[in-house]
């Protein structure tokens, strides 16, 4: 396997510069090429910042982000910011949210996807239109000839949601970044667009970086898995290892719950509390207040992040293995 | 999740900070603390103070002609000079604020109370008044205020109460249609609906729930509206189907001006500056009005 | 969409009755008796009586009220008071003269205006932010009339680069003519549509679509331009209506500061020698021009928005 995506200690800051508020709070992980990873988080945990900080879509001011982001080898965050389009889009595609939203209203879905290949590729006309209704086919969408003409607002949201995915795909990008693709969706829909991305990953062997609030959705498409809370990584694994032998608090409550068919339990499990709004905890673990195992060390220092077999990480002082602090 | 780029955290701390504000304070506050609507209250004051003290400041007679002192440029005897009839500009300025400062204070006045009137009738009892009043709304909005001014004014000819009425009429329309849209959502509310069911009057409905609630928007309106209705005067007097000579008020005196430009052009520059300023002055304040009252249609 | 057009077309007609019917009560019944507000006070009895014979008003009003509708659908307003002239021969000769007025200053209105906007909007919060903002204050406050004589006397009196009135022979020498009018109404445009464009394209900018847009790669000034201002143009348009609306009533003012000819200087005109019948047909055109205008309003909308011609 290769390293394709590198983030190093990518912080996110907003407000005054001596009393920030941390939305990331300096995190680190990897995506392998051709690997699909999962950022598994409630709102507020800085996962969806985290996606658009890779591409610098960030708004900076009044946001303030820091860190590497090492893609192929190369710090995006150093590079000039007239050279960022170059790579957004045709090395890393990206899907939003809202497919509601997220489509230009004036402009057909031929053109929003055409225009894709046409910022990155120098084709003809007729190579172009060709490519994207063999986009529009890739990601399902029936008839793709007669809908070239049409706008966002003719499309039900699922439809809207292809044609993101085409629109991301248009230049075979190495790694797609999709950003809670299915939350706004039915879940027939969301069904129908997940199996589409997994039909993209096999056929075009792209990496997948997934942002999810749905351990489901995880579970399905996504080889690893990043759970993130208050703007830190609680815990890196792979995905079955993830399941069976969750190492953080946390990511057990979320484990816990998820219902599954042969449940025997009166009532779902819940993780006591919310989640605190972004940066309030400055000090120590920011789950603790809402944490089973919670230690007095835990109010003073956060825990790093230290390994718990091969390729498995947790943030935890109550768990982690003995000798390692 | 949605996250947003601005500070939500930030805002919430501002307001735990904030003292309990009185019903006022906010008024107040954003009236007083700009430093622009500070300086805009003070020049409306002293415009206003010269209208009401003009027979006391100013140094001459505005309508007294003087064949020896035609065209004078500005001295120390006439600051602004005297026009082409020898009468001294700066007392004709004094005089004519009255002329173009009271359709400011009369028009939104009278537009308020009828567009009320219509708004209400429309949003509170629907149907057939409502489709008529709409209708007629609807139109008389496609028409710009200054517009429908000219035109009405072309009908009916220039008098003091021929011009508030075409002030009136042209304002009107803007007042109803925000009393409407602001009716219907105050109807909506739970104590109008309660009251309704509880078998309240309708006259004590209206005037003890809908009027108040809707006053806001429409003091908004009379403020800006204000500044309107004088830039509108102004023109009316100009093309000659406002208050008519020798009656002195900033716009003819630009009327006069014109005809006159040849010879001296102060009063073209002392009228116009006249107009531009009080105008400026008073949207100012009626933004910061709007800001604090309407804060959703701020922009 | 043909069929919305239709419809909208027929709901024209209602209202250019209603604006008919006001004329007409505005003109015949307001003012007391037209033949004692046009003759004047010292005029005896036979003149009055000749002139409501020769004009019908001795006919019953709702006679009066079916010949004044039948009048204007054929566009026969008559002939004029003061020179005997056919009505729509003086509308023929003056109309051209406002439509290039309106024509240059909405030219030239939006190509200063909506770079401002734009201008102001990629600068939020900065000085040239600061400076739009007093440009369109400033461009409210001053009266167009005001503005006009100004320039009138800076331009034309004192530098003597354009001429001081009338309305010119030949292309260039009109165009000459016409500048300094075009730039009075121009300047006052671009201080609202400035204003407009800033806070449209600020709203659009904050959109979804632009950060898909910025994903796709493009370069800011595309994102600005291709996405931004195509989808400002929504509320954009509105704005473009309204300023044409104000151009009818700022060239009133306008054609009578540089004494050019054309509609609104024909009405003024006409109400300063009681000319009855050419006010009534000047505020007719008024009327008319503004609902042709609203009229082509609703066809540009559908142009730039795409979502109104699905639904209809």
């Amino acid at each position: 396997m290769t390293l394709l995506l590198d983030v190093q200690n990518l912080v996110v800051e907003f407000g005054p510069v001596r009393n920030p508020v941390r939305v990331v709070n300096g995190i680190s992980f990897t995506v392998q090429a051709g690997e699909s990873v999962g950022i598994v988080g409630e709102s507020g945990s800085g996962k969806s910042m985290t996606a658009l900080s890779i591409l610098r879509l960030v708004n900076e001011p009044p946001a303030r982000v820091s860190g590497k982001v090492l893609f192929q080898g190369r710090d995006l965050m150093q590079i000039p910011k007239r050279d960022m389009p170059a790579v957004r889009g045709k090395e890393i595609g990206m899907i939003f949210q809202e497919p509601m939203s997220s489509l230009n209203p004036v402009m057909t879905i031929g053109d929003q996807i055409d225009e894709a290949i046409f910022l990155h590729e120098d084709l003809s006309k007729a190579a172009r239109r060709q490519r994207v209704i063999d986009l529009l086919r890739l990601v399902g969408m029936p008839d793709p000839e007669n809908r070239l003409s049409a706008y966002p607002d003719q499309f039900s949201g699922g439809m809207r949601q292809r044609v993101m995915a085409a629109m991301a795909m248009a230049c075979n990008p190495k790694l797609l970044i999709a950003d809670e693709p299915t939350t706004a969706l039915d879940v027939t829909i969301q069904a129908q667009v997940l199996a589409m991305m997994l039909d993209i990953r096999t056929r075009l062997n792209s990496a997948i970086l997934l942002i999810t609030h749905d351990l489901g959705v995880v579970a399905e498409i996504c080889d690893r898995v990043v759970v993130m809370y208050a703007g830190h990584i609680m815990e890196d694994a792979g995905v079955h290892e993830l399941f069976a032998n969750a190492r953080h608090p946390y990511t057990q409550g979320l484990l816990k719950s998820v219902p599954t068919l042969n449940d025997t339990r009166k009532r779902l499990h819940q993780i006591p509390g919310t989640v605190p709004p972004a940066g309030t905890i400055k000090q120590g673990c920011p789950f603790r207040p809402r944490c089973p195992m919670r230690m007095d060390r835990c109010a003073v220092e956060m825990p790093p992040l230290v390994a718990h077999g091969p390729a498995h990480r947790a943030a935890c002082w109550a768990t982690q293995p003995e000798g390692v602090a | 999740m949605t996250m947003t780029t601005d500070l939500p955290q930030d805002l919430a701390e501002r307001e735990a900070i904030a003292p309990e504000p009185g019903y006022w304070d906010p008024v107040r506050h954003v009236l007083l603390d700009r430093w622009s609507t500070r300086i805009a209250f003070v020049v409306v004051i002293l415009f206003i103070l010269a209208a009401a003290f003009a027979p006391w400041l100013a140094p001459y007679d505005p309508l007294r002609q003087s064949i020896v002192s035609i065209n004078k440029l500005p001295s120390w005897d006439h600051w602004l000079g005297t026009d082409q009839f020898g009468r001294d500009v700066m007392s004709r300025m004094i005089h004519g604020s009255r002329n173009s400062l009271i359709f400011g204070l009369l028009a939104p006045i009278f537009a308020a109370f009828f567009g009320t009137i219509l708004g209400v009738t429309a949003g509170y009892f629907g149907g057939w008044a409502d489709r008529v009043i709409s209708r007629v709304i609807d139109l008389l909005m496609a028409f710009p205020e200054l517009l429908l001014a000219i035109l009405i004014a072309a009908a009916l000819g220039g008098s003091f109460w021929n011009i508030v009425v075409v002030l009136t009429v042209a304002f009107t329309p803007g007042f109803a249609r925000v009393a409407r849209a602001s009716t219907l959502a105050v109807k909506q509310e739970p104590y109008v609906e309660a009251a309704i069911a509880a078998g309240v009057r309708t006259p004590l409905i209206i005037f003890r729930h809908i009027v108040p609630n809707i006053m806001a928007p429409i003091v908004v309106l009379m403020t800006l509206w204000s500044a309107s209705s004088i830039r509108i005067e102004a023109t009316l007097s100009f093309l000659g189907i406002g208050t008519q000579p020798p009656n002195p008020s900033w716009g003819n005196i630009i009327r006069d001006g014109l005809t006159n430009m040849f010879a001296t052009q102060w009063p073209i520059v002392a009228g116009g500056m006249a107009i531009t300023i009080v105008v400026l002055a008073i949207s100012i304040i009626g933004d910061s009005v709007r800001d604090v009252l309407d804060p959703e249609n701020a922009q | 969409m043909a069929k919305y057009l239709f419809l909208r077309l027929l709901d024209a007609i209602p209202t250019v009755f209603l604006v008919l019917t006001l004329v007409f009560v505005a003109m015949r019944i307001l003012p007391g008796d037209p033949a004692l507000a046009v003759l004047g006070a010292n005029a005896d009895g036979g003149q009055l009586e000749a002139f409501r014979e020769k004009m019908g008003l001795n006919d019953p009003l709702w006679l009066q009220y079916l010949n004044f509708l039948w009048d204007a659908v054929r566009l026969d307003f008559g002939n004029s008071l003061m020179n005997d002239q056919p009505i729509s021969r003086m509308i023929a000769n003056n109309l051209p003269h406002t439509i290039y007025l309106t024509l240059l200053s909405v030219l030239l209105g939006l190509s200063m205006g909506i770079p401002l906007g734009v201008i102001a909007a990629r600068n939020r919060n900065r000085p040239p932010d600061s400076a739009l903002r007093i440009y369109s204050l400033m461009g409210y406050a001053i009266p167009d009339f005001y503005l006009a004589a100004i320039l009138l006397v800076v331009f034309s009196l004192n530098l003597g680069w354009f001429p001081i009135n009338g309305e010119g022979e030949g292309f260039w020498d009109g165009l000459h003519h016409l500048i300094l009018p075009a730039l009075t109404l121009a300047l006052l445009k671009s201080a609202f549509l400035g204003r407009l464009t800033r806070t449209s394209l600020l709203e659009v900018l904050g959109r979804d679509y632009i950060r898909t847009a910025r994903a796709k790669g493009a370069q800011e000034g595309r994102v600005v331009f291709h996405h931004g201002l195509r989808n400002a143009m929504l509320p954009l348009s509105t704005g473009i209506g309204i300023s044409i609306l104000a151009t009818l009533s700022g060239s009133v003012a306008v054609e009578l500061v540089f004494n050019r000819p054309g509609i609104g200087r024909l009405l003024i005109d006409a109400i300063t020698e009681r000319d009855y019948p050419v006010i009534q047909a000047g505020v007719m055109m008024f009327a008319f021009f503004v609902i042709l205008v609203n009229l082509a309003m609703d066809v540009v909308y559908l142009i730039v928005d795409p979502r109104i011609r699905i639904k209809s």
